[in-house]
């Protein structure tokens, strides 16, 4: 897993091999010579409940732009919640949510979407009566928007819209590897598959910020040096922020910037993987449990 | 043998994203369009009598297949169940008549159109629920349109001019000449209007489901949180497809009163019939174009091929095989949605798996 | 204009209070009719609450169990033997829907199980036409010692009719909840009932046979199905359009709840009490037939507003 990372230094020959400048406050240029830029996202004092529940309490962070931002934690430590609520599904009691520079207020669903977020889901929500091909075309859907009309003749402008998303989409499905099951109905894929496909439809999104639910989530060691790669090349081509919500502690050393870590809905720590692993709170949290 | 792609190659997405990109296919769209508009007009169905064929199977079943096609696109494609159906095609039947009656001279075609959209805004009226009510309560929902609706067409007298009998009667009409409603019409001339408004309504809803409105459709039903947060619109997703679902009913509605019975009354609208309809859609196969042609053809002709099957065959009486109809098709029903929920169209799919690699057991 | 305010909000209260009598009339009219739809809305929420399935063949199953019964008769079975036999029909019927259809579709959702019980209905109607007959039959009333005729009471000088088989079937149904809520409660079997509607592996960890429960269910819901298509037939005759009323037990879940069996009854009161007064005293600024879809109405509104019903457990959504 430790490979990840250098491989592809040495696959785009950007080797800088320079300090990392720790300061998070502005751009910095991590040691592999990518440049992350301001702050895209930033939690102030998120607090969230259930009824009696505290899910998320206090929570402050932020998420620079292209930077690849981890939440990790021991089960129920609100990891998935803290998700939903930068994705905008859950909406915090207490607490503010910036994006871009803005306070955002509650939205629905789909204007988070229009907004340039994407997600995938820890138990993968794929569209199961359509195929690979189709479930990553709906991820075009706010990109489309010939009206009903032309939808009704379909032949002329509805259809060039169409070529035109179809062409993309294939180029997702090249880059992620997947045009072997092109048309295959997605029920019918192995998981690891499956989340691949789910990936792609987010991708197709062509969001600002990714947000993956435990993308590694029931893989062999091989499915997820596969899974790394990819949303490495996605990071690093598209220039996608990241905030993934993982488990194995490998390949969030290998893969994240940098790191926050919950523990009963509160922040533990927030540094990179290096300062993070060195935590004593943390240590002391997870003391017991595998990585 | 017969169904094989290969050689069949797609060099551009627009040929793969053609309705029929198989060849075999297209022949086969075009065989049946011949016989349907060159041969059944002047000969009927073989072994049947004209007037019985074109009047009592191939104009009711046509007009149902677009009644199927409504409703599959809100049951099938958009996952929203409904009992109204019945109801939806009264607003389309009720509509005709009162624009007929206020415009004597305009073009009944172009009016049986028209009263559509009337249906279609009353179904996105009565869609309006959906929004808060998922799944199986909307059943509930439906059913209140249902009944409501059907105590309007009794109700309201302005809907049947006040006729004493509460019936509406079907006034004769002519386009460009021709008889086209009417005790005077031909059946030839009534089954061709039927199934041109029949094929353009079809190349329609193919048109719109393999496009984007068809996938936010498709969307919804699969998983709607989902949906959603890709950016797809609820209200708008829902309310379309009950607009575009009931313009079908509505349309087949008028075309039902005005071409085939010749009259109506509350009860050709009534929950019974949204029943019936809501079976076609399950056997011809949730989500299939295809499949909707196949149900509304098989619960249509079925009970009408047992009963001659059993007066011919074996001299029963017709209500035994009217009772034995009842007991099959709700056995098919049951038995497709435990095992194969794609019905007809499904089973029609593993044919053609069969047919491509015959003589070839795999 | 102010005709129809007038109509809409102050009428039918001066009506009410200056015909109490009537009043009464009709409040009793829509009591016992409230009381039958309560009746099969129990049926369904007793396998629910013990199997976990929603057994919307119960309608069909009410009318089908007074076929059987008025037929058997009509072949000459005494009465008291073809109560026994329907109710042995009415249970190996049960069981075969369980098992054959229900168990196939334990996983799908509501809406599969509910077209499925459409398909069900078709096969049902379909051999009771070809079993029975199609014609409308009368219930055996007679023969089951159910009383006919009226009593006649004038309170303050009105006039309140009771109709006897009201009267009947309105003690015999308190009488089976009655009985049915002591069973729960009291007896042992009740007990089980109730840990099986709560935790099945619980349920199995302490003991409880599964399959022992179910059969006392069905059994239990087939008798409430039978008592209800009696007292229905009773007052209506036994036909298929009885199967439409059965429908009606839909709006009384959705009122009620459909987990819950003291919401089965007062959804079913409200909804028989409701129509029966909307209909009667605002039914004539409207038109007559408001009952037809006066139920269902209602169930839209709370299906947009409360949809737990006033009795059930409240839906959380999650990701």
């Amino acid at each position: 897993m430790r490979c990840a990372r250098s491989n592809r230094v040495n696959d785009h020959g950007s080797g800088i091999e320079g300090e990392q400048v720790n300061d998070t406050a502005t751009n910095y240029v991590t040691e592999d010579g990518r440049t992350i830029g301001g702050v895209i996202m930033e939690m102030k004092n998120i607090t969230l409940r259930f009824g009696g529940v505290v899910a998320i309490k206090d929570a402050s962070f932020d998420i620079h732009e292209g930077e690849i931002r981890a939440i990790i934690g021991p089960n129920g430590a609100g990891k998935s919640s803290m998700l939903n609520v930068i994705n905008g599904f859950y909406h915090p009691q207490e607490g503010e949510v910036w994006f871009r520079g803005e306070k955002r207020p509650s939205m629905k669903p789909y204007e988070i979407a229009e907004q340039g977020i994407a997600r995938t889901f820890q138990n993968i929500a794929l569209f199961h009566g359509m195929t690979t091909i189709e479930n990553v075309m709906t991820g075009r859907q706010l990109m489309m928007k010939k009206n009903f009309f032309w939808q009704m003749l379909r032949v002329g402008p509805a259809l060039d819209e169409e070529v035109e998303h179809r062409r993309k989409c294939e180029e997702i499905i090249d880059f992620l590897e997947i045009q072997a099951i092109r048309k295959t109905p997605v029920g019918s894929l192995p998981y690891g598959l499956q989340k691949r496909v789910e990936l792609a439809r987010a991708l197709a999104m062509e969001p600002k910020l990714l947000l993956l639910d435990e993308p590694m989530a029931g893989m062999n060691v091989e499915e997820k040096e596969d899974m790394s790669r990819f949303i490495l090349d996605v990071n690093e081509q598209y220039g996608t922020t990241i905030a993934l919500i993982e488990h194995d502690m490998s390949v969030v050393m290998d893969l994240a910037d940098r790191v926050v870590v919950l523990d009963y809905g509160k922040m533990l720590a927030d540094g990179t993987p290096d300062e993070v692993q060195k935590n004593q709170a943390v240590i002391d949290a997870y003391l017991g449990v595998e990585h | 043998m017969f169904y094989r792609e290969a050689g069949q190659f797609k060099a551009t997405y627009q040929e793969d994203l053609q309705a029929f990109p198989i060849r075999q296919d297209k022949i086969g769209i075009g065989i049946w369009l011949a016989i349907a508009y060159l041969y059944i007009p002047f000969f009927g169905i073989p072994g049947l009598e004209y007037g019985f064929a074109l009047n009592a199977i191939m104009i009711p079943v046509l007009i149902f297949t677009i009644t199927t096609l409504g409703l599959n696109i809100l049951v099938g494609f958009t996952g929203q169940i409904s009992l109204g159906t019945g109801a939806f095609m009264g607003v389309g039947a009720y509509s005709c008549y009162k624009l007929t009656s206020y415009f004597p001279d305009a073009n009944i075609i172009v009016l049986i159109l028209a009263s559509g959209f009337v249906a279609a805004a009353v179904g996105a009226l009565f869609g309006l629920p959906s929004l808060r009510i998922k799944g199986f309560y909307l059943v509930v929902a439906t059913l209140a349109a249902q009944f409501f609706l059907e105590w309007c067409f009794i109700r309201i007298g302005w809907l049947y001019n006040f006729n004493p009998s509460g019936a509406i009667e079907v006034p004769q009409r002519e386009v460009f000449g021709v008889i086209v409603t009417g005790a005077a019409a031909e059946p030839a001339t009534r089954y061709l209007v039927v199934l041109t408004i029949l094929v353009f309504l079809t190349v329609i809803a193919g048109n719109i489901v393999r496009g984007r409105i068809g996938r936010s459709w498709m969307m919804i039903r699969d998983m709607d949180i989902a949906a959603e947060l890709i950016g797809v619109r609820p209200l708008w997703a829902k309310l379309s497809a009950f607009a575009v679902s009931s313009y079908y009913c509505g349309v087949s509605g008028a075309l039902m009163v005005f071409l085939w019975l010749g009259a109506a009354e509350v009860e050709s609208f009534d929950v019974n019939h949204s029943f019936l309809y809501l079976f076609m859609v399950i056997l011809g196969g949730l989500g299939s174009i295809t499949g909707s042609y196949m149900g509304a053809a098989f619960i249509w002709t079925f009970p009408i091929i047992l009963k001659e099957v059993g007066k011919r065959l074996f001299d029963i009486d017709p209500i035994v095989m009217e009772n034995v109809s009842l007991v099959a098709i709700g056995v098919m029903i049951v038995f497709i949605l435990i095992k194969e929920p794609h019905g007809l169209a499904r089973l029609w799919q593993l044919i053609k798996q069969k047919l491509r690699i015959w003589p070839f057991p795999h | 204009m102010g005709d129809i305010i007038y109509g809409i909000f102050a009428d039918p209260f001066v009506q009410m209070w200056q015909m109490p009598d009537f009043l009464m009339q009709v409040l009793w009219e829509g009591f016992v009719s409230g009381i039958l739809y309560a009746l099969i809305a129990l049926g369904f929420v007793l396998i629910f609450k013990a199997s976990g399935i929603f057994n919307f063949a119960q309608g069909i199953m009410v009318v089908f169990s007074g076929l059987t019964l008025v037929g058997l008769h009509a072949l000459g079975v005494p009465a008291w033997l073809a109560l026994l036999l329907t109710l042995a029909t009415m249970y190996v019927l049960a069981y075969s829907i369980e098992r054959l259809i229900l168990r196939n579709l334990v996983n799908q959702p509501d809406i599969i199980l509910f077209m499925a019980t459409i398909g069900l209905t078709n096969i049902l109607i379909g051999m009771g036409q070809w079993i029975f007959g199609g014609e409308t039959k009368t219930m055996i009333t007679k023969e089951l010692f159910l009383p006919s005729g009226s009593s006649v009471w004038e309170p303050g000088g009105g006039l309140v009719i009771f109709q006897h088989i009201d009267i009947a079937a309105a003690v015999i149904a308190a009488a089976l909840i009655v009985g049915l809520a002591l069973f729960f409660s009291k007896t042992k079997v009740g007990r089980a009932l109730r840990a099986v509607a709560d935790d099945h592996q619980a349920s199995l960890s302490v003991g409880i046979s599964l399959n022992q429960i179910w059969v006392i269910t069905w059994f239990a819901a087939g008798i409430v199905a039978l008592v209800t298509g009696i007292m229905w037939g009773a007052r209506s005759d036994v036909s298929f359009s009885l199967q439409i009323i059965a429908l009606k037990a839909l709006p009384v879940l959705v009122l009620g709840g459909f987990t819950s069996v003291p919401g089965a009854i007062v959804g079913g009161l409200i909804i028989g009490i409701g129509e029966k007064v909307f209909e009667i005293y605002w039914g004539p600024l409207f038109g007559s037939g408001v009952e037809g879809w006066f139920a269902y109405v209602i169930a839209l509104v709370f299906l947009l507003y409360r949809p737990q019903g006033l009795f059930g457990e409240k839906i959380i959504e999650r990701v």
